[in-house]
């Protein structure tokens, strides 16, 4: 009997403690596919944050570093500057990355760190419990935000994307979902770009994945894929902000 | 061989280099800014990585990461920025990661001031990170200590598995004395391998994973478990101590860095009036040489025991613990850059003496 589909060899067999219904899940799997596509998974360190994917180090079938929050792209940088033939990858939530960690993903961007991001975002603390996010939508329900996020009060979403595709070092950003098989491959294309721009030690890429968080935001695994779709995307649109071999073309 | 006239933090960064580190990150900071910049210009001509980081904080996450894939490293600040590098050394602790942090001390506390202090005793030793966790701290008193102490640092970092501080005041950092580099240089081809570090599986060996969480409380505990019979280790092994004339003396002051060399000084005001002094220095301050204080504290000639600090008292605690009880302890201190003079050493100690 012929096999079609399998577990990737960049995941190991550990289950993972995700909820049912999060896209983490799809999210590793491209991860994992591409580093095993690309034959890179024995030269490739991940960096794993905190929140969410703390385990990832669990999951990704490859060295891994567990950082501090938000610290990952410093973490990723020590490994890089020591490894520089070596891959290095950082998995962080919105909260690690655009909160937490703004400091850190923004420099390390500016340096044009050979590294790449795994940016997920799913407008909300999913591990702590559904507070607000720096990217939780104006009006958008949390347990720090009772009454629905207000702009006076806690200012509107930040878009990471847009803001390092401002920066020069930054060599490949995009965001994509995985809301249908048909956002699942362009997020699989976008990944693997990233990771085959970064073995050409082109500088920083980010891939900015919009991602579902059905347990916090109170609604199934179907209607939470809905809500992205009619929700964060308008706030978050999908598409390349930033490829430097367009620039260059 | 020939001396050489060497300035503190310059020669640290030398040392650093010539105990094979090949990994500095840093931010700038006085009255230590010479060591990144020393840095910028000497450790790529060495082959190594310098990279100026966007904040104290990055830095030694910069230095976990690359500890973690297998680097001899280093970074260096001073006290408001080694304050923000608290949270990267509990979680080098928690990981179990050698490295070396340079911290040269400034008067505190926030901003305080850029002049020599020792204000940061107890972070130091006590630990401004979260949860149980030691370093290993030497504090040297003069620039060729400060040169010979580097590669042990390194050396105890890598044989432990956990960061090492050199915790100097600004005086030493800043200040020039003549210097011989008594040690060969080492060469990072030569460091005994790790074979925990994250430098890829060459899909021939299982994921290395470099972590400090244990979500499980059972696991955790048996993880601080073994982290406390590390440290107990370096409790029996790893103290240092330097006395000078404390047999049969009356007076031991008790002093590191800067402040023991005060002391000296006060010892021998003293000795000009008849009064034998002597000066018991930690070098090593954790671990903490309390045992060898008690004996030379416990001798019958001793009358007081006199801690000197640029500060308002901090080590002192550490001296009552190891005298503990057996002689009277007072403290004279100097905090937020100014210095004590020798002859403030000296009366203090006649006041102790009751003269």
């Amino acid at each position: 009997m012929a096999i079609v589909y399998q577990r990737s060899k960049g995941l190991t067999d550990v289950e993972t403690h995700y909820c049912p219904g999060c896209t983490h899940g799809i999210i590793h799997r491209l991860v994992a596919e591409t580093l095993e596509e690309l034959d890179i998974l024995g030269k490739t360190i991940g960096v794993a944050p905190v929140g969410c994917s703390v385990f990832a180090y669990d999951y990704f079938n490859c060295d891994m570093q567990e950082a501090a929050h938000g610290r990952a792209p410093a973490v990723a940088t020590g490994i890089k500057r020591v490894l520089p033939d070596k891959v290095v990858f950082t998995y962080q939530g919105d909260g690690d990355l655009a909160a937490i960690g703004t400091g850190e993903i923004t420099h390390a961007a500016m340096r044009g760190e050979n590294i790449t991001t795994i940016f997920v975002n799913n407008a909300i603390y999913g591990m702590t419990g559904g507070q607000m996010a720096p990217t939780t939508l104006v009006g958008q329900r949390a347990t720090t935000a009772p009454l629905g996020r207000e702009k006076s009060h806690a200012g509107s979403p930040i878009r990471i994307a847009e803001l390092l595709a401002t920066l020069d070092g930054a060599a490949y950003i995009e965001r994509v979902t995985v809301t249908s098989p048909a956002n699942v491959m362009r997020a699989k294309r976008a990944i693997r770009k990233a990771f085959e721009l970064q073995l050409e030690g082109r500088g920083f890429t980010m891939i900015e994945v919009l991602s579902t968080c059905p347990t916090n935001w109170g609604l199934t695994p179907v209607k939470a894929l809905e809500w992205l779709n009619e929700n964060m995307i308008p706030v978050f649109p999908l598409g390349v902000y930033k490829d430097i071999t367009k620039e260059e073309a | 061989m020939a001396k050489e006239l060497w300035k503190g933090n310059e020669a640290i960064a030398e040392a650093a280099i010539r105990a094979g580190c090949r990994c500095y990150f840093g931010y700038p900071i006085t009255p230590q800014s010479e060591i990144p910049e020393y840095m910028s210009l000497h450790m790529p001509k060495a082959g190594g990585v310098f990279l100026q980081s966007e904040s104290e904080i990055a830095a030694i996450n910069m230095v976990y990461g690359a500890s973690g894939a297998g680097a001899r490293v280093m970074t260096s600040s001073s006290s408001p920025g080694v304050s923000l590098k608290q949270e990267g050394i509990s979680y080098m602790c928690g990981a179990e990661l050698p490295g070396v942090i340079v911290n040269v001390m400034r008067g505190g506390p926030g901003l305080g001031t850029i002049q020599p202090a020792q204000g940061d005793y107890f972070q130091a030793t006590r630990g401004g990170g979260n949860g149980d966790y030691r370093l290993i701290v030497f504090a040297p008193a003069n620039i060729q200590e400060v040169v010979d102490l580097m590669q042990e640092a390194f050396e105890l970092a890598d044989q432990y598995r956990m960061p090492v501080m050199m915790l100097l005041d600004g005086m030493i950092g800043q200040m020039m004395e003549p210097i011989e580099w008594k040690k060969p240089p080492v060469s990072p081809d030569d460091l005994p391998a790790k074979p925990w570090a994250t430098t890829g599986t060459k899909e021939g060996r299982a994921p290395n994973i470099i972590n400090s969480l244990f979500i499980d409380p059972e696991a955790c505990n048996v993880h601080n478990q073994r982290l406390e019979e590390k440290y107990r280790r370096v409790i029996e092994n790893e103290q240092r101590y330097e006395t000078n004339d404390t047999d049969g003396a009356e007076v031991i002051f008790v002093a590191y860095g800067t402040p023991a060399r005060l002391a000296r000084a006060a010892a021998g005001l003293l000795e000009k009036e008849g009064i034998k002094a002597g000066v018991f220095r930690p070098v090593t301050v954790w671990p903490y040489p309390y045992e060898a204080l008690h004996e030379v504290a416990i001798q019958d000639s001793v009358k007081v025991v006199v801690t000197v600090e640029m500060s308002t008292g901090q080590m002192v605690d550490d001296v009552r613990i190891g005298v503990n009880g057996v002689k009277p302890v007072s403290f004279i201190g100097q905090a937020g850059g100014v210095i004590p003079t020798p002859r403030e050493v000296a009366n203090a100690a006649l006041k102790a003496l009751g003269r």
